[in-house]
């Protein structure tokens, strides 16, 4: 025959990769800052309220956290579409992987408030200080520092578990390889080089972490 | 001008205070001694407002401290408190500690606030210490971090809970030394202590507290050298071996 389907790997694939980088990069980001946002405010609400109304947050987020992302995503992204509202899988792929990720930070944030010494709340009101000044200037600030390490935690595997919105069609990193290598037969070069990409992504986030803590062992 | 009329408190089932008639004027240093679970302290907790009560009244100048008007984040400037455990903030410094209640609750600038700040590190002895976190300094220090951090509200009433209780024993007398300062500016002060001779030292008025009712009030002549009830004697005896 003399004609191949499959053509090699080439310096032209760059932007393609490139752009598989950034679509990674930008759902992981876009995931962890509304996740964050969402779990210290469910987080904060489950360190203030009651034994009943704990429980029942606690269910919806045991679900969040207990069903595999990738079913999450697949049964959102089908039901919304059958529904007839079809969503972009950017979109589609950042409502599940916020609200997986609020999940996980909710508890982290959680701990954290509630690893704030009752008596240095008493002591931030008896200087005249409202609720809402102690949250503000006392209870956030200690309670987020105690947490910072589970917080990175959390934020690391989140850029990792972005490869599977690749199943609800997004572009982004993983997605991207799998139609390199569908083209060019060249697994093992391309899963090496994308293994490497996670790694340069995660590595200065965790690296920033080890310095904030440093700063915050004060 | 403080008045405790008739306060009764409970914890479910539990009351801890029974009946408590006390005046403080102006200018006065009352201390507070009894046995451990004898009220003492939850009385300042009812007195910041921090706990309420089922019975009675406490009127700060005026004030009805439980009365449903009362704005208590507001009553509280006027009452400074210091507790057993400093808690310290330990994300600020320890200018910024002191500073942070001016600034954010009496809406000072941050200079301003720093300023009056710095004076009263100065006046408790912290005065090289500025720039620290409080993590690194004795639990004596931090003590004192913690009365400079409510002298900063230009509080008109001090409330002691045991200060000096949670402190290593060569630590005590630098905080004490603190409270005799405060004394001589003339602050009006309640301090519930185990120390029964500096409450001898500095009181105007000495209350005996014995299973939430004052089982004796008087001078410190009166009450620790010359206890007349019974209860008051073998308190003393035994605290005073």
């Amino acid at each position: 025959m003399g004609f191949s389907l499959f053509t090699p790997l080439s310096w032209n694939d760059t932007g393609f990769i490139l752009t598989g980088i950034l679509n990674t990069v930008y759902i992981s980001v876009v995931a962890i800052v509304i996740g964050t946002i969402l779990g210290v405010i469910v987080g904060f609400f489950r360190a203030e309220s009651n034994k009943y109304i704990n429980m029942l947050i606690g269910s919806v987020l045991d679900v969040l956290r207990s069903v595999p992302l990738i079913i999450q995503l697949i049964l959102f992204t089908t039901y919304i579409g059958a529904m007839g509202y079809p969503l972009d899988p950017f979109i589609a792929g950042s409502i599940i992987l916020s609200l997986y990720t609020m999940a996980f930070m909710s508890e982290v944030f959680r701990a954290g408030f509630n690893s704030v010494q009752p008596s240095m709340i008493t002591a931030a009101r008896s200087l005249g200080m409202t609720y809402w000044q102690t949250v503000r200037y006392v209870r956030l600030p200690i309670g987020l520092r105690a947490v910072f390490p589970s917080w990175l935690g959390v934020a690391l595997s989140v850029i990792k578990d972005s490869a599977l919105v690749s199943v609800i069609g997004y572009m982004e990193l993983l997605r991207t390889s799998e139609q390199l290598i569908s083209r060019t037969q060249q697994p093992l070069e391309i899963l090496i080089g994308v293994g490497i990409f996670y790694f340069i992504i995660s590595y200065p986030l965790s690296l920033y972490g080890k310095h904030v803590e440093r700063k915050m062992a004060i | 001008m403080i008045k405790i009329q008739g306060v009764h408190k409970s914890f479910g089932d539990l009351e801890v205070l029974k009946g408590i008639d006390l005046e403080v004027k102006k200018g006065e240093v009352v201390s507070i001694i009894g046995g451990s679970g004898s009220g003492k302290s939850t009385l300042l907790y009812c007195i910041n407002a921090i706990e309420n009560i089922q019975k009675g009244k406490i009127i700060v100048d005026d004030i009805d401290v439980h009365a449903k008007a009362t704005n208590q984040d507001k009553l509280r400037q006027k009452l400074g408190m210091v507790f057993q455990q400093w808690n310290s903030f330990p994300h600020y410094t320890v200018l910024e500690n002191a500073a942070l209640a001016p600034q954010v609750v009496l809406k000072m600038s941050k200079e301003e606030a720093m300023e009056v700040a710095k004076k009263e590190l100065i006046h408790v002895g912290l005065g090289d210490k500025l720039d620290q976190y409080p993590m690194r300094m004795s639990g004596g220090q931090q003590q004192r971090l913690a009365i400079a951090r409510a002298l900063a509200m230009k509080p008109e009433y001090m409330l002691f809970d045991e200060v000096t209780s949670a402190l290593d024993p060569e630590l005590v007398g630098e905080v004490l030394d603190t409270l005799r300062l405060l004394r001589d500016d003339g602050m009006t002060m309640i301090t519930v202590t185990h120390e029964i001779a500096f409450a001898r030292e500095v009181s105007d008025k000495v209350a005996f507290f014995h299973q939430g009712v004052i089982e004796e009030l008087g001078t410190p002549e009166q009450v620790i050298e010359n206890p007349q009830k019974e209860r008051t004697q073998q308190f003393l005896s035994k605290v005073l071996h």
